[in-house]
């Protein structure tokens, strides 16, 4: 003992010697893309009670995100499902941070069999598509729906869930359960008290509601700066409605010079008049812009906002009790349009996927059926007071007045409504590009000109990225 | 495992017997003796003059073992990871294809890559520029800028401990809570700025601080950053200027030194190491910067690197976005290797 003489020199040289040693731990230590091995899929037999084949006693784990819509309406869900499977547990889980929590068992190969890919932090859909990572659903499309085994479950789902889960091919990855509606929302008390008005259907008509309403000290329009994409909401169905679905289509194709074309121009030449005639109220940025735009439009200082149909929900803190919240369908902007007036941006949105690899696979395809069922529906319609995708549901139930006349704007688009794929496909196109570009544009720091140019080049880009999945016209 | 021969240093001298000799027994004693305490270890190997060098070696493994591993897993092996990824087209998958340099000419060719680096890079130079020079200032005040009093070379202002408290309450509050607050405070409509440029009569000067405009967004960005930072370096600095011993002081008072001259040949001159630590720390916290831009600013307005990077990984595009914080990590090697450069000085011991 004690023959120790240790200098910090020594030290020094055995702690580089040890760091030296790591890369050789580091090729130990397994990488991220090590792949799990294949497991075998619960199965049972197929009856006609149970179409899909469940294993009876088999649990399932659902992962659910845990934003706006809370999990409750899940939660029900899954207590069907126990009560039908009796022997069977559900594990539902609940979180913001849907990424972080599956990706990595998705790339381990240990996913769970139900997830709720939504949230600022989903996963790239069409990611997991081109890596195989989630399961085809048309045996559940294809299945006896739970209320009535003579209709199929793709026949009692509304127009475009079925087409929102497909990447250019016939297979089904993805699974909408809520309708949202997108346009320009108003107080119907008021258009009809204070400015004694109809909604405008035509651009002109708006333009001079929206001289009317400066008259009377009110701005027409406002729209959260911050967030300045929500002009897309507003703006879409107009693309189509000038350019008809031909236009549509070459936004979601990637087309050459698809933001380039006289549709594209008349629609930003016309938002170009509202703001130089200053109807709009600007002014809210931040992150915070959308409720506080939202505010002082519930507060009446304007009439218009640019919205989806969750702001009735949103905004119900500061909305007056006789506001008469209603959503139009955006004006045509001349007699030469493509699409009537009535054409309505309504995607379903809040997705799920049943992971490729999930260990009861069959349970999680059985669960949405449930899902898709007229009790779960309507108690997802309670819960979150959003738009259920089942086909009548809600049908003759007294709604709140922004839901109803979302249910009535459906109705009156009846085929022509419009999806705006290519914001699902590439996320960043919509979500950073459009932003930015938009932004400039309302901030009237960008002509049209410059607003297309702008656009094109980032719809370019996105083309040309190897890094993005390109989705093909099937 | 090769062993060192030479000879040892120290008081005690033991390994009277030759090496040879016990070279062709001693084999496996002495892999033995690797994990023996001495006591148990036989004479004949205790006696080699090798096992001087094991028993030292032994002892420095001992301690620096498990914090090595530590490090090694955490800390190294995810760079070396991050650094293979780089270099593939990994998307999130199962399968990672080696694509070599594509994802660096990728982001030689990204606009959107180098807006981003333009206003990273702006960070990097202004930021710590600014709050070094206040933070100096500050602790400058706290302990040498007040008045002469009786007995006292330097006296900080009246109330200087207070402000030392004062200083450092930003840097208690979490990083998000400080941009989220930030975040109300430039709100165009209701935001505390405006309303107090409006009240005082300053209505011209109110700004739509975070509404776009690029300039004004980099400004309102640095204006946070310098912010929760500035205390931080306060309390360094009053802590290494309060190192200085009382009688240097003294004599460049004597020397009729006043205070701005006591600064820059006393002060500054004697505190230089610490303040180009803080230099290097400030600076890669600038080029970071990523919660507080995430938060509080809006991503049309101004985008920082780490941003871009965080959105790349969102869209799943796991490679480029390694491969662009491979390059983020060269860049804070290259500020540091700069600032250790130029900053060099020769050391003043007191």
């Amino acid at each position: 003992m004690g023959t120790n003489s240790v200098n910090r020199r020594d030290v020094v040289k055995a702690t580089a010697a040890g760091l030296l040693a790591v890369p050789a731990l580091g090729s130990l230590t397994s990488c991220a893309t090590g792949g799990g091995e294949d497991t075998k899929a619960e199965k049972g037999e197929k009856t006609d009670k149970n179409p899909l084949g469940v294993k009876k006693d088999a649990g399932l784990q659902v992962y659910v995100f845990n934003g706006g819509y809370d999990d409750k309406y899940a939660r029900f869900v899954s207590d069907m499902y126990e009560k039908q499977y009796t022997k069977a547990e559900v594990d539902q889980k609940r979180t913001e941070r849907i990424a972080t929590q599956v990706q990595p068992r998705i790339i381990k190969g240990d996913p769970p069999d139900v997830v709720n890919n939504s949230g600022a932090e989903m996963m790239s859909i069409s990611k997991l598509v081109k890596n195989k990572q989630v399961s085809d659903v048309t045996e559940l499309l294809d299945a006896p729906s739970w209320d009535d085994p003579d209709v199929k479950v793709r026949d009692t789902l509304v127009p475009g869930v079925v087409e929102m889960g497909q990447f250019g091919g016939d297979a089904c990855y993805q699974l909408n359960i809520a309708q949202t509606v997108y346009g320009i929302w108003y107080s119907d008390r008021m258009l009809r008290d204070t400015l004694e008005a109809e909604y405008p259907k035509t651009w002109d008509d708006m333009l001079a509601l929206c001289k009317k309403a400066k008259k009377k000290g009110l701005h027409g329009w406002t729209y959260p700066a911050g967030h300045p994409r929500y002009m897309f909401f507003s703006m879409y169905a107009m693309f189509g409605q000038a350019g008809g679905r031909k236009q549509l289509d070459a936004f979601d194709y990637l087309e050459p010079n698809a933001w380039k074309t006289d549709a594209v121009k008349q629609v930003f030449e016309a938002y170009e008049e509202l703001l130089a005639k200053k109807y709009v109220l600007t002014g809210f940025d931040g992150k915070n812009a959308h409720i506080e735009a939202q505010t002082a439009w519930t507060k009446g200082k304007a009439v218009f906002i640019p919205d989806g149909s969750w702001v009735e929900n949103e905004a119900k803190d500061t909305t007056p009790k006789d506001f008469g919240m209603r959503v139009g369908a955006t004006p045509s902007l001349d007699k030469g349009d493509a699409m009537p007036f009535g054409t309505l941006y309504a995607p379903p949105g809040e997705p799920y996927i049943i992971p490729a690899k999930a260990s009861n696979r069959q349970g999680g395809l059985e669960w949405m059926r449930m899902m898709y069922s007229k009790k779960a529906a309507v108690n997802l319609f309670h819960e979150v007071s959003s738009m259920p995708v089942v086909k009548g549901a809600i049908d003759g139930m007294k709604l709140p007045p922004g839901v109803e006349s979302a249910q009535q704007a459906v109705k009156a688009a009846g085929d022509n409504i419009v999806i705006a794929f290519f914001k699902e496909w590439y996320a960043d196109l919509w979500r950073v590009d459009f932003d930015a570009v938009v932004g400039k544009f309302m901030n009237g720091e960008t002509s049209v000109k410059e607003a297309m140019n702008a656009m094109q080049k980032a719809a370019d880009r996105t083309a040309e990225d190897p890094d993005v999945t390109k989705i093909k016209k099937s | 495992m090769k062993t060192e021969t030479r000879p040892a240093t120290g008081g005690q001298t033991s390994g009277k017997r030759p090496v040879g000799r016990t070279r062709a027994s001693g084999g496996a004693a002495f892999a033995l003796a690797v994990v023996l305490p001495p006591r148990f270890t036989p004479e004949r190997v205790r006696n080699d003059r090798r096992y001087r060098t094991l028993d030292k070696y032994r002892f420095i493994v001992g301690f620096l073992a498990l914090p090595l591993a530590f490090y090694a897993v955490f800390v190294i092996s995810p760079f070396l990871q991050a650094i293979y990824y780089s270099f593939t087209d990994w998307a999130g998958g199962a399968t990672a294809n080696f694509v070599g340099f594509d994802n660096y000419v990728k982001m030689w060719n990204d606009e959107r890559f180098w807006a981003s680096l333009q206003s990273s890079l702006l960070l990097l130079v202004v930021v710590p520029l600014v709050t070094l020079a206040l933070g100096i200032f500050f602790a400058y005040m706290i302990t040498a800028g007040g008045r002469h009093r009786r007995g006292q070379a330097v006296s900080g202002v009246a109330g200087s401990s207070l402000y030392k408290i004062v200083y450092f309450f930003p840097q208690v509050l979490s990083i998000a809570l400080i941009a989220v607050v930030w975040q109300q405070v430039y709100s165009s409509r209701s935001g505390l700025l405006n309303g107090l440029l409006g009240s005082v009569g300053l209505e011209g000067l109110e700004q739509r601080w975070l509404g776009g405009d690029y300039k004004l967004a980099l400004f309102s960005t640095m204006a946070v950053i310098a912010w929760s930072f500035v205390g931080f370096y306060v309390v360094l600095f009053s802590a290494a200027m309060g190192a200085i011993p009382k009688d240097i002081y003294e004599a460049a008072l004597l020397d009729g030194a006043g205070r701005a001259a006591t600064f820059f040949r006393v002060t500054l001159p004697l505190i230089w190491d610490t303040v180009r630590t803080g230099w290097i720390y400030m600076g890669i916290q600038a080029l970071d910067a990523f919660a507080v831009v995430l938060i509080m600013v809006p991503p049309h307005a101004l985008k920082v690197t780490p941003v871009y990077l965080y959105e790349r990984f969102r869209e799943g595009q796991f490679g480029y976005a390694t491969a662009i914080g491979v390059v983020l990590l060269v860049l804070s090697m290259v500020f540091t290797l700069i600032v250790m450069r130029i900053g060099r000085r020769d050391q003043i011991e007191y």
